[in-house]
């Protein structure tokens, strides 16, 4: 053992400095690199989720509903030894004199938090202290963010609604918070003694109402047990270990996207694996053969063999695994954030991944060799014709496909995304190399002319000649190139779309909030804001659940897609119209005749009807505030929700839901420099909450480049994997490639023609590779743009040219480091080391 | 030229004598009988070797001679149990040979035989005293570092131990590879055009060298070449044409 071990260090040690190592494990440790990064940033996300739920809960668990929550839940909580604590949460407009700001509000009582503590900057020299604690009565605490959009500093005043409270503390860290994603709004803590004096909540407000629990493990399950079957519509548990639904939902996707991401670099440095294997194999084969020759057995050939894969496994992996560890700072800086705000240390949990992937990858890559060196006939050695080529036999490819299935059935989590993704990467590969080899053979044509001097033409014709190898080349690169294409014209054509798509005087503030005797007040300000607006539309707001479709009882349990199961168990909210909305377009069914004002009838947009479910003439029975209501869908509407205007997902006739009470909202431009009018306006009407949509847009631009950024970092490595799988094809031809440049020396070429060849070949898979990547990422992006997300595509000529000159410095690079070394050697020492 | 150091300055020191293989003992080192050996099927079937029968005594020396395809590197590989024939038998020191699974000859090979190819086929990850001793440590083989060592001052290496074949001259590969083959004291001694790829000059000397370390161990050599000079320096040389051999 100690002679097999000691031999297999030493050849690869060999196999090393002779360079047929290097591609080989570079292509392994980005492999592993890619999809330890992932799952360390993901890992330390959950982490953070599982070990710290209670922190983000403020208790050991929650009871969350979207109104106030029964007397008997903090009584029976009680009866069980539980502590119970009281907070809401709802957005309203903070205002600092002449300056506004929407803001999340929370409320608590004086036991919250339960469990964990805040970090709260409580005097100006910047000391953070962690209390648990909260506010006291007629004092808040406020995020930085607020506090620099409002000119704040301790000890200012804050108007929330009807009243002035004392800024006493900075909010510097608050576990029970997600990140930026998932709150546009800063916060802003008080105590819940003050809220009923801010008269913010009215009727048709939305709060979120929560019961914090804490104590004993055992008595919280008991409760948690007894409580759940009667928990009532729009109220739910959530534990430590399902708290942030929301955050987990995002991770989820986000483990999914970038694991699936990563995973397309797996694949194309599986593929760079398999070309740089060959000269490690050849190599060993000689090696193999000359120690069967001196009595080696079997077993001895194959031990070696399997301890050089197991050292090669453990040193890509390792390497790997301290990349992805740095590489998962940067995931985390740029995407991080969106999550949670602290994120824990990451766990060992991905080196273990990691290393796992690397033994998988390489042992499978090396097995069929093992086997076929294992067997190798003796009499090699004395004939010096090593024909043993296992990797022709599709056979020994099952390994490494069998793995790469098992993977992306495993990121994938779901057997039609695995199956998506294995078809997508199929048809791509398939595109790209039917490309390729048009391109190859229009190359091969062009070569032939006159027009071409013969060195050139010898450069381009090499494609052809090595048309496997070139596809390969071409594959590996533009498939790199492709994804970082998409990602960028993705986003530049949704970023430009939303801009564009939306007229100069589009409405840029919306309120909603608005009571029923402010109606006409708000549509006179309106009017004097702005003198386009003669009459202004203020829309009614009911907000009610849907109980039943056709008299049958409707249930989240009864749908599988994530959005039917959200708007099953929220509140809709209603409105009321006697005309249609001008941008809306009815796709089937009638709108109501004026006669028709107050029958029950419904008209619903399109999107909606189809993830419920819902046919023109079914029948939909709301329970608004306790009543219940059947209207019957008359009409499907298609609404076009990025124009900014008001719209609402169903719609009845003017007076069918008139015995309802209802709040109000409306939207419209307030043109630059008039903030002072809605000033007086909010402070006239405090109640009102105003959502300025240019200040989310810039929040939702501001996380789109900061996700595009973290998931360029995994795109990046597709890229590399790419310009590695171009490498290992080179050092695969590498031997060939010699004997061709000794020969063209022998026979007289000079030093400058065979580089002026090469790089001429180098060029034109540069130039072909390019032309693929353009030519199938515009396409993607022509399909995804038309048929997915809806905007007008436009092919960006600049990006194309971009990947062109990219290309061309890249693949000609790789190529001259790979074939340097041996354009300065005189062609006799050349054909002697043949 | 890449023979820089000068190959007649190393001594032949024959003070420590190898042991004579005790194994063959009152029977021929190698007998071959009725071998045969095919490839390719009906019309494309070519007879290399053809009921081909051959003796060979303990400590004989025997050339093999034949022009290029002759198919001498196949009859070696076939005594060295690097190919199995088509039908006959090779047996070595009156054992089966050729019938052994490929293992068992590999472990036959390892304790009985050595090796001198054209090509040297030193294996460049290991000095030349690891070259040396890879054999026999193959072959468990306790003391073989000390043999290994011996056998290197024997052919004139003593300086060069710790030298990758990349840092030694053609000449001094060979003799590395002289000395892996003869340091575990084979009974055989298969030498496949062991100065092919020298000059003649460093040729000549990797030839008296073979000879004489040949004539101390009483190895039987069977040299395969097709240099006719070379040949005679054997104690028999024979032919391979057509499959079968015949003496000159």
């Amino acid at each position: 053992m100690m002679l097999n071990l000691k031999l297999a260090w030493q050849q690869l040690r060999s196999q090393w400095q002779a360079g047929d190592l290097r591609v080989l494990l570079l292509a392994l440790v980005l492999a592993v690199t890619s999809i330890t990064a992932v799952n360390f940033f993901t890992n330390r996300i959950s982490a953070h989720l599982n070990n710290q739920g209670g922190m983000l809960l403020g208790g050991d668990a929650v009871i969350i509903a979207d109104h106030a929550i029964s007397q008997k839940y903090s009584a029976e909580a009680k009866q069980h030894g539980l502590q119970a604590s009281s907070t809401l949460e709802f957005a309203s407009m903070a205002i600092n004199s002449d300056k506004n700001q929407l803001a999340e509000i929370k409320a608590m009582d004086d036991k919250f938090p339960l469990v964990g503590d805040f970090g709260v900057q409580f005097s100006a020299e910047k000391t953070v202290r962690n209390v648990r604690a909260r506010p006291a009565k007629g004092e808040v605490w406020i995020e930085p963010r607020l506090a620099n959009a409002l000119k704040l500093k301790l000890g200012d005043q804050l108007e929330l609604g009807a009243i002035k409270l004392k800024v006493a503390g900075i909010l510097l860290r608050e576990p029970s918070r997600g990140g930026d994603m998932f709150s546009f709004a800063p916060r802003v803590m008080m105590h819940m003694y003050d809220v009923p004096a801010t008269q913010l909540i009215q009727f048709g407000s939305r709060v979120k109402y929560q019961l914090v629990l804490a104590g004993d493990a055992e008595k919280l399950k008991q409760f948690i047990g007894k409580m759940t079957p009667k928990l009532q519509r729009g109220e739910r548990i959530e534990d430590v270990k399902t708290a942030r639904p929301e955050i987990r939902s995002a991770l989820d996707k986000a483990e999914t996207f970038l694991g699936l991401s990563a995973m397309v670099s797996v694949v194309l440095a599986i593929v760079a694996m398999l070309l740089a294997s060959a000269p490690f194999v050849a190599r060993s084969q000689e090696t193999a053969a000359l120690l069967r020759c001196f009595g080696a057995s079997k077993a001895n050939i194959e031990n070696i063999m399997l301890i050089q894969t197991a050292l090669l496994a453990a040193i890509g992996g390792l390497a790997g695994c301290l990349l992805g560890y740095l590489v998962q700072f940067g995931l985390a800086h740029f995407a991080g954030k969106l999550f949670l705000e602290n994120l824990p240390a990451p766990n060992l949990t991905p080196i273990a991944v990691g290393l796992l992937l690397s033994f998988a990858i390489l042992f499978a890559i090396m097995l069929p060799h093992i086997r076929a060196l294992k067997n190798i006939p003796t009499i090699q050695i004395l004939r010096r014709n090593f024909v043993l080529n296992p990797s022709r036999l599709w056979l020994n490819y099952l390994p490494v496909i069998t793995v790469i299935t098992l993977l992306i059935f495993l990121l994938a989590k779901t057997f039609t995304l695995a199956l998506a993704f294995l078809a997508g990467i199929f048809v791509i590969c398939l595109v790209a190399g039917v490309l390729a080899y048009c391109l190859a053979l229009v190359l091969h044509r062009a070569s032939q002319s006159k027009a071409i001097s013969n060195t050139i033409g010898l450069g381009m014709d090499n494609l052809k000649r090595r048309l496997g190898l070139s596809i390969a080349q071409i594959i590996g690169f533009s498939l790199g190139a492709m994804v970082l294409m998409l990602l960028v014209i993705i986003k530049t054509d949704l970023m430009q779309s939303w801009q564009s798509s939306l007229p100069v005087d589009a409405p840029n503030r919306f309120i909603i909030n608005i009571q029923q005797n402010q109606v006409a007040p708000v549509k006179t300000l309106i009017r004097q804001l702005d003198v386009n607006q003669a009459s202004p539309q203020v829309f009614a707001m009911i907000r009610g659940r849907l109980v039943e479709k056709n008299g049958q009882p409707i249930s989240a349990e009864m749908f599988t897609d994530e959005r039917a199961k959200r708007l099953v168990s929220r509140e809709f909210n209603l409105s009321s119209t006697a005309v249609m909305q001008a941008d809306n377009k009815l796709l089937q069914g009638r709108w109501w005749r004026a006669d028709e004002a107050a029958a029950p009838l419904l008209s619903l947009e399109q999107g909606i009807a189809t993830t419920l479910n819902i046919k023109l003439g079914d029948t939909l029975t709301y329970d608004i505030a306790g009543s219940k209501i059947t209207l019957t869908v008359t009409s499907l509407r298609k609404v076009e929700w990025d124009s900014m205007r008001a719209n609402f997902f169903a719609v009845t006739p003017p007076e069918t839901l008139a015995k309802f009470s209802a709040s109000y909202m409306t939207a419209f431009y307030l043109p630059k420099s008039q903030d002072d009018v809605l000033n007086s306006m909010l402070q006239q009407f405090p109640n009102f909450t105003v959502i300025d949509v240019a200040s989310m847009m810039n929040q939702v631009r501001d996380i789109m480049s900061k996700l595009s950024i973290a998931v360029s970092f995994v795109f990046g490595f597709c890229v590399l994997a790419g310009v590695v799988v171009l490498y290992a094809a080179l050092v695969a031809t590498r031997s060939a490639r010699l004997q061709e440049a000794s020969l063209l020396r022998a026979f007289g070429a000079s030093r400058k023609q065979v580089s002026l060849m090469m790089l001429t070949e180098f060029v034109s898979i540069a130039v072909v590779a390019s032309i693929v990547a353009v030519l199938v990422a515009s396409g993607l992006s022509y399909y995804l743009s038309r048929f997915v997300l809806d905007i007008p595509y436009q092919f960006n000529f600049l990006l194309a040219l971009s990947v062109l000159a990219i290309a061309l410095v890249l693949i000609p690079l790789a190529a001259w480091l790979v074939i340097r070394g041996y354009l300065n050697v005189a062609p006799k020492q050349l054909l002697n080391s043949i | 030229m890449l023979l820089s150091e000068s190959e007649s300055e190393y001594k032949l020191s024959l003070t420590h004598q190898p042991k004579k293989s005790t194994l063959i003992k009152n029977t021929s080192a190698i007998l071959v009988t009725n071998l045969s050996k095919y490839v390719g099927e009906g019309a494309n079937k070519i007879e290399i070797l053809n009921g081909l029968n051959l003796q060979v005594a303990q400590g004989e020396s025997l050339a093999i001679v034949g022009s290029s395809g002759s198919g001498k590197s196949t009859l070696l590989a076939l005594l060295a149990g690097l190919d199995v024939p088509t039908s006959g038998a090779v047996e070595i020191g009156g054992q089966p040979f050729s019938a052994l699974d490929e293992d068992a000859r590999a472990a036959m090979r390892g304790g009985q035989m050595g090796f001198v190819f054209q090509s040297f086929q030193l294996l460049p990850t290991m000095t030349a005293l690891e070259n040396v001793m890879l054999p026999m440590q193959l072959a468990n083989k306790k003391d073989a570092k000390q043999l290994a060592i011996e056998t290197l001052e024997k052919v004139g290496l003593a300086e060069r131990l710790q030298h990758y074949p990349k840092q030694l001259s053609g000449g001094e590969q060979q003799r590395v590879a002289i000395a892996r083959a003869f340091a575990p004291q084979p009974a055989i001694l298969f030498a496949d055009e062991p100065t092919g790829n020298l000059d003649i000059a460093t040729g000549e000397r990797i030839i008296e060298l073979l000879f004489s370390l040949n004539q101390a161990a009483n190895t039987t050599l069977i040299l395969v070449t097709h240099d006719v000079q070379l040949a005679q320096r054997c104690g028999r040389t024979l032919t391979l044409q057509h499959g079968q051999l015949s003496a000159i």
